[in-house]
Parts: C-alpha cells; sequence; structure tokens
C-alpha cells in the first residue's frame, strides 16, 4: 500500500473563505486523520474518492495515478475503486438491507432484486451478522446495523482503499467503544488499507498507525515522517511552544 | 347522454396525452434545472413557469403565433404534414404548455429534496450516471412527481382559454368538456351544462385527492413514508 496526496483547493462561501493544502506519502494500512471539524479533514477525503474536484495536486494510490492536475488526469469516482464510509453512512432508504449491500454489484441500470442476495454479498452479510435484518429498511434497524450494512456495501465491491469519515459519529458512546473495536478487529482481519478521519483521539489511537493531524486546511508538523507508535498531543504539539 | 360522452372522451384523450408529454418533459426540464449551477437558471425556470400566472388566451395568441397557419412555424410544420389550428392535437399542445409548469415544479422540488450524498454513495460503488438517476434519484423523487403529474392531468383536464385559441369548438373533433359547457350556457342548455359541470367537478376533486395523499404536508418528508411502512409491517427488530 503506498499512497500519495497533494490537493490544492480553495473554497469561497459567502461567509468563509477555506484554502486546503494538503501533502502527504504513507505506506501505512492504517491511517488517521484527526483534528478539529472544519480543519478539511472531510475535504480531502472526498478529493481521494473522487467526489470533489482539486484546483491542482495530484493523488495516487499504490502506483496507479487517480487524480494529476498537470497531466490532466481525473479518474471518475465510479472507476477509482476507492470506498467511502460516510458520516451518516448514507444507505438507500428505498432499498432493503439486502439490496443496499448488493447495490455496487449490479451496474445496469435496475438495483437488485429484493430477495435475491448474490454470494459476494452472502459473504459480508455472514461477516457482519446481518442475515436477521437483510429484508429491512435502514430506517428499521439500529445505528451499529447501519454502520455494518454501509461497511458491508463498500466492501462487497472491492476496493483499494476504504475510506471512513467520522465513522462513530452518529453512535452514541457505549456503542462508540464497541463499534471501534469491531472496525480494529476488521482492520486486522481484512488485507484493505482504511484512512480513518475523526476528531476524537480514541479513535486515532487505536484505529491509526500513521496519524496525520490537520488543522486549517494543513497537516501539522508536514506528514512526511511516519510517526511510531501514534504521537497524539492534542493541546500542546510536540513543538509548541 | 352522447352530448357528455364525446366531449368527456375527448377531454380525457387530450388531458392524457397532454399528462404523457409533460411526465416525459417537465421532468427532464426539472432534473435539468435541479442539477443546473448557473445564475441563468432563475431566469430560465421564471420563462417555464409563465404558463402558471399568463391568461391562457394570451398563451393561446402565442401558440397561434408561432404554430398558426401563418405563424413562424407553420409553414414548417404543414410541410411535414402536422397541423395543429382546428385539431385536437392543437388542444393537447395547448394543455401540456398550460399545465407544464405543474409538473416542473413539484419535480423540481422532488428532486432537490433528494440527498446528494445517496448519489455520492452509489458514484463510488461504481454505478454510472445514467444509473444513479433511475436507482435513486428517480425513486426517491417518484412520489413528488407523480403529485406532480396529477395535478397536471386536472389542469390539462379543465383547459379552456388557450385550447379555444388554438383548437376551436368543432363539436365531436375539438370540443372538450369545458368547451361543451361554455356552449351548453351559451345556448341555454342548462340540463347539459349541469351534467358536465358535475362530471368534471367530480373528476377533478378525485385527483386532487390523489395528488394530496401522495405528496405528504410540508412537516412530513420523504423518511416518514418509510416510518409509516415500517409501522405497518410491525416494530423493528434489534
Amino acid at each position: 500500500m503506498s499512497m500519495h496526496v497533494t490537493i490544492r483547493k480553495r473554497i469561497v462561501t459567502a461567509d468563509r473563505q477555506f484554502a486546503l493544502d494538503i501533502d502527504f506519502d504513507s505506506d501505512s494500512r492504517r491511517i488517521a486523520m484527526f483534528g478539529p471539524s472544519g480543519a478539511g479533514k472531510s475535504l480531502t477525503l472526498r478529493a481521494i474518492a473522487g467526489l470533489l474536484a482539486p484546483d491542482s495536486g495530484r493523488i495516487v494510490l499504490n502506483g496507479r495515478v487517480l487524480f494529476d492536475s498537470e497531466t490532466g488526469v481525473d479518474v471518475r469516482p465510479q472507476e477509482r475503486r476507492v470506498a467511502y464510509l460516510f458520516q451518516d453512512y448514507a444507505l438507500f432508504p428505498h432499498l432493503t438491507v439486502a439490496q443496499n449491500i448488493a447495490f455496487g454489484l449490479s451496474q445496469g441500470w435496475r438495483n437488485p432484486a429484493r430477495r435475491a442476495l448474490p454470494p459476494e454479498a452472502a459473504r459480508w452479510v455472514d461477516a457482519f451478522g446481518l442475515r436477521e435484518i437483510v429484508n429491512q429498511y435502514p430506517i428499521q434497524i439500529s445505528g451499529g446495523q447501519k454502520q455494518r450494512v454501509a461497511l458491508a456495501r463498500a466492501l462487497v465491491a472491492q476496493p483499494d482503499i476504504v475510506l471512513l469519515d467520522e465513522p462513530f459519529s452518529a453512535l452514541d458512546p457505549a456503542l462508540r467503544t464497541r463499534m471501534r473495536a469491531e472496525l480494529r478487529a476488521l482492520q486486522e482481519s481484512l488485507d484493505v488499507p482504511m484512512v480513518v478521519i475523526s476528531h476524537d483521539p480514541k479513535d486515532v489511537e487505536i484505529l491509526g498507525d500513521h496519524v496525520l493531524e490537520i488543522r486549517d486546511g494543513r497537516i501539522h508538523g508536514g506528514g512526511r515522517g511516519r510517526q511510531h507508535p501514534p504521537v497524539y498531543a492534542p493541546q500542546q504539539p510536540a513543538h509548541a511552544i | 347522454m352522447d352530448g357528455i360522452w364525446t366531449p368527456l372522451l375527448l377531454s380525457l384523450k387530450v388531458a392524457g396525452w397532454a399528462t404523457l408529454l409533460n411526465a416525459v418533459l417537465g421532468v427532464a426540464a426539472a432534473y435539468g434545472i435541479a442539477r443546473w449551477r448557473s445564475s441563468a437558471r432563475d431566469v430560465v425556470d421564471a420563462i417555464l413557469t409563465l404558463p402558471l400566472v399568463l391568461p391562457p388566451t394570451v398563451l393561446g395568441y402565442y401558440l397561434l403565433v408561432l404554430v398558426g397557419r401563418r405563424g413562424v412555424f407553420g409553414a414548417w410544420l404543414e410541410s411535414i404534414g402536422i397541423t395543429l389550428v382546428f385539431t385536437w392535437q392543437g388542444a393537447v399542445l395547448a394543455s401540456t404548455v398550460v399545465a407544464f409548469p405543474l409538473v416542473l415544479k413539484s419535480a423540481r422540488a422532488a428532486f432537490e429534496g433528494v440527498d446528494h450524498q445517496l448519489e455520492n454513495a452509489a458514484r463510488v460503488l461504481g454505478v454510472s450516471e445514467t444509473g444513479i438517476f433511475f436507482r435513486v434519484t428517480l425513486p426517491l423523487a417518484l412520489r413528488g412527481i407523480v403529485a406532480g403529474v396529477l395535478l397536471a392531468f386536472a389542469r390539462a383536464l379543465g383547459e379552456f382559454g388557450a385550447t379555444l385559441m388554438i383548437a376551436g369548438n368543432l363539436p365531436g373533433r375539438t370540443q372538450t368538456l369545458s368547451v361543451a359547457i361554455y356552449e351548453a350556457v351559451q345556448a341555454g342548455d342548462d340540463n347539459t351544462a349541469n351534467l358536465l359541470v358535475l362530471v368534471t367537478s367530480v373528476t377533478c376533486v378525485v385527483l386532487l385527492v390523489i395528488a394530496g395523499r401522495l405528496v405528504p404536508p410540508a412537516a412530513r418528508g420523504l423518511g416518514d413514508s418509510y416510518e409509516r411502512r415500517r409501522f405497518r409491517r410491525g416494530p423493528a427488530t434489534r
């Protein structure tokens, strides 16, 4: 796993001006980005997934160039093989759990059949213990189940990397701890690299090897050197006066 | 009875075609406008909404200027064998134009109510833009669209002014319900007028009730329909 990301993006709205200037390399399979909300973590993740077009920069994943403003490369999100776990999970409300998980398997104009569960999807249904709720709708299931469904849906597509945007922010504290442990176990059992963003130090500690601290659209401390073990000092960065 | 059935069936035929055309054109225009990021979009939306506020006679006049025998496109239409003046197809055109904004407004609101994050989720799962439209956007906007289409049907059924201007009042050929009512009243035929008025009113009430059921009041969103489905099927198992 190797990742190179250089992104520059200016965002100007009526009440705010924001400059994103991210630059990092990593060969870690467990990258964590942390920082306060509004620091640019989600924007960075969206740019990697192809959901946000940077003004300039270069994104390379395992030697595959996904974006390069100089050569004009901009791979469509559909072809990046990058999975994205949205903060609120973004499950399709009109589709059952089974249809949600199998969504990426049918590429045509029609949604997967209500009752059918292809083997690739069934594998993840069993892995996450979702067998009992496959015919239910997202509104009918709990927060923890929603997260498992969203993860299953993302992993079915066999992505090269999974991006997780504040994966636990929609959960209550007790469930948070449990899902964090579950995700940690998943990181160990799966061969898929993950990038987790969070403003919670605990998440970073448990889920990240390479920790990138983002403040005001920039990576604090450069982001070039690997930090082993994760160095985390929320109030006083190492070089603070 | 013949004096009722002929205009009723003609009205249903005209309104049916107008609704079909609007279902396609109105939904396509609404989707385009909902996605279009340009300052010109409000101007285009305003122009397309004009038929809602302009007097139908003014619309009828515009249509005559455009597609009448001596109109801008009149000669060209005639050369390819299309005559719209004094034909039921002309009535379809009039009803389509008059009812168009009703589909446009409802469908645009429905499309704008669809969470973009869901479309992004489909995008990263590898589904093409066309696939996203048919599998995510359209199903989630469908209730609002259907409600708008029903409103358009009711409006097309009652169309009078623009229809009279372009299609005229030829019994059996272009005389729709509302035009027949006008003529019956002019001729002092109160019995026919009463019956026609009743038929039109009942049809429109039924359509409005159905449309009202499809669009929940503003306070209830799309999620509510799924909420209701949940209660119908019993509580969730957790």
